[in-house]
């Protein structure tokens, strides 16, 4: 009945050959993480210990820990998420549900796409002159954190205007109907829909932040420091920093210890990453439409 | 207001009384086009007013004008008169105490993504209302008039959302009628419910017009013969006719288009 013509098994051929090749170009891209993982596991796993989590460097940063390092990119981190998240959000808020498409949000867009182009140094030169300068908050966590929100404004802007747009239109009608006002339509209806997508955009941003070097080496964070910082305008030591410092700066460090502060780093960026993603597995469990 | 006491119940309408809704050459416009032009009609206190035509006719942008959704709309624009009892809704201070005193219900069923409970308690609360027992209250009585009671008192903590397209349909009803509204605009409520769904709504809305003013927009021209006291047939942004309902549909018509389409001749 169905005799398969030769254009047949032609295409049956060029389909199977396509089909392996986007498999081995797919395959190809876990490579290179599975590389990292792996060199950064057998080379620095060695480093890791309770000590080296919860201790002060010593020997001019060839020994010891780096526990305030760690305290510090958890410092700065945070700051800065205070600022981005309020900020972002709101911005979104009024981009997505106030605004309407005429030449001022189509400038305010332009604005946040340029600014989430700017390379990271660029961002951290305008941090020494607008924190550390200007508002003389001087090198502190207050500026570096600054900084980093302002790096990373766009992305929380972007990801919860996402968010929001992803809650269909006919919520919105239906309260606006009933005579509600647009705030009182977001606060009961749109945002609390919106917060699973705006919560996993922003630990996402966090996983981003975590890892910036630039932004923070010349705003606030210290290549070394022999104790925690107490407040906001105080420098501190960071991971990313304290990576770069113990790979490129100091003499004599023992090798497997830039590979546990990468492992430690990046530790950091997985927990964040997989928190991320597990949250949004639950509440797209819940999901309600 | 003043007219309301006067009002006759059920229906047919006196002509004596003063219009719940008088429009007067409203003009509707999405950029330069005309969606609307010319509308002059009254909707007259408890009666329930049809309003039949076939796609594109400017129905559901009528319907949107007297609640003052242009507001919300981008490049919508309304011009001429709207009075909703006796006073002009472009010169309301508040509109959203108007559209609080409109319930309308869609198309397709909005459930939104609260539970049963929340979805009829919504409308109270953005009034202010507090008082668990009386939102209990309301919720109850609403659901009862719009036949979703008995299928939905054992679950009302469940998601509204997550109702059948038939039950959901019955809970914008009675989230609409939390409003305590004055009017009551259906937008083709019909299209995505099944048979046996909306003759229960059907019967629902027989009720509640003696309660309230009903403005029926809908494409099945049997469902304006069914229910509506009188009728107004939009054509391609005009409004052809308005007449009492048995007229049009007993060949009394004044404009021979109104009586092809109801006929079934085009649309």
């Amino acid at each position: 009945m169905f005799q398969a013509s030769e254009l047949n098994l032609r295409n049956k051929r060029t389909e199977s050959l396509y089909r392996t090749l986007f498999l081995v170009m797919t395959l190809l891209l876990i490579l290179p993480v599975l590389l990292i993982m792996g060199t950064l596991i057998m080379k620095g796993a060695s480093a890791i210990s309770w000590e080296f989590l919860f201790g002060y460097p010593k020997d001019g940063m060839t020994a010891g820990g780096i526990f305030p390092a760690l305290v510090g990119t958890i410092w700065l981190v945070s700051v800065a998420l205070l600022v981005s998240v309020p900020l972002g959000v709101a911005a979104a808020i009024y981009l997505n549900e106030y605004a309407g498409e005429n030449w001022f949000t189509r400038i305010i867009n332009l604005a946040i796409i340029n600014l989430a182009g700017v390379p990271s140094i660029v961002h951290a030169l305008f941090g020494v002159g607008a924190f550390v300068i200007f508002f003389g908050f001087g090198t502190s966590i207050l500026a570096a954190s600054l900084t980093l929100a302002i790096m990373t404004l766009p992305v929380v802007i972007v990801s919860t205007r996402e968010s929001l747009r992803a809650v269909p239109m006919a919520f919105r009608e239906a309260c606006w109907n009933m005579g509600a006002t647009r705030w009182q339509t977001i606060r009961r209806v749109v945002l609390p829909n919106a917060v699973p997508g705006i919560l996993t955009g922003v630990i996402l941003e966090v996983s981003r932040t975590t890892g910036e070097t630039a932004p923070i080496m010349f705003t606030g964070a210290a290549f070394f420091l022999p104790f925690l910082p107490e407040s906001v305008f105080d420098q501190t030591m960071a991971l990313s920093l304290h990576l770069f410092v113990v790979s490129t700066q100091v003499p004599n460090v023992p090798d497997n210890l830039p590979y546990g502060v990468a492992l430690v780093l990046i530790g950091m960026v997985l927990l964040m990453n997989s928190l991320s993603i597990a949250l949004r597995m639950y509440l797209r469990g819940k999901k309600k439409w | 207001m003043v007219s309301a006491a006067t009002a006759v119940m059920g229906g047919n309408g006196t002509e004596t009384a003063a219009p719940k809704i008088a429009v007067r050459d409203v003009t509707i416009r999405y950029g330069g086009t005309p969606a609307l032009s010319g509308v002059s009609l009254d909707v007259r206190e408890h009666e329930v007013f049809g309003i039949i035509g076939p796609a594109n006719a400017g129905k559901t942008s009528f319907l949107k004008a007297l609640n003052r959704m242009d507001m919300f709309t981008d490049g919508m624009k309304v011009e001429g008169s709207i009075e909703f009892n006796g006073r002009p809704i472009d010169r309301l201070r508040n509109v959203y105490a108007l559209r609080s005193r409109i319930g309308v219900v869609f198309p397709l069923p909005v459930g939104l993504p609260l539970t049963i409970y929340e979805n009829v308690a919504l409308a109270p609360r953005l009034g202010g209302m507090r008082n668990k027992a009386e939102l209990d209250d309301i919720v109850e009585r609403c659901l009862i008039r719009a036949a979703l009671w008995d299928e939905v008192k054992d679950r009302l903590n469940s998601l509204g959302s997550l109702l059948s397209g038939g039950q959901q349909q019955r809970l914008t009803i009675a989230r609409a009628l939390s409003q305590q509204p004055d009017v009551l605009m259906l937008d083709e409520f019909s299209i995505a419910v099944d048979p046996v769904t909306t003759m229960r709504i059907e019967d629902v809305l027989k009720e509640l017009k003696h309660e309230l003013t009903i403005i029926l927009v809908t494409n099945l021209v049997q469902q304006a013969q069914r229910l509506a006291d009188r009728t107004a047939f939009f054509l391609e942004g005009e409004c052809v006719e308005v007449g009492k309902t048995s007229d049009l549909f007993e060949g009394r018509v004044q404009d021979s288009r109104t009586g092809d389409y109801i006929e079934g001749k085009f649309g």
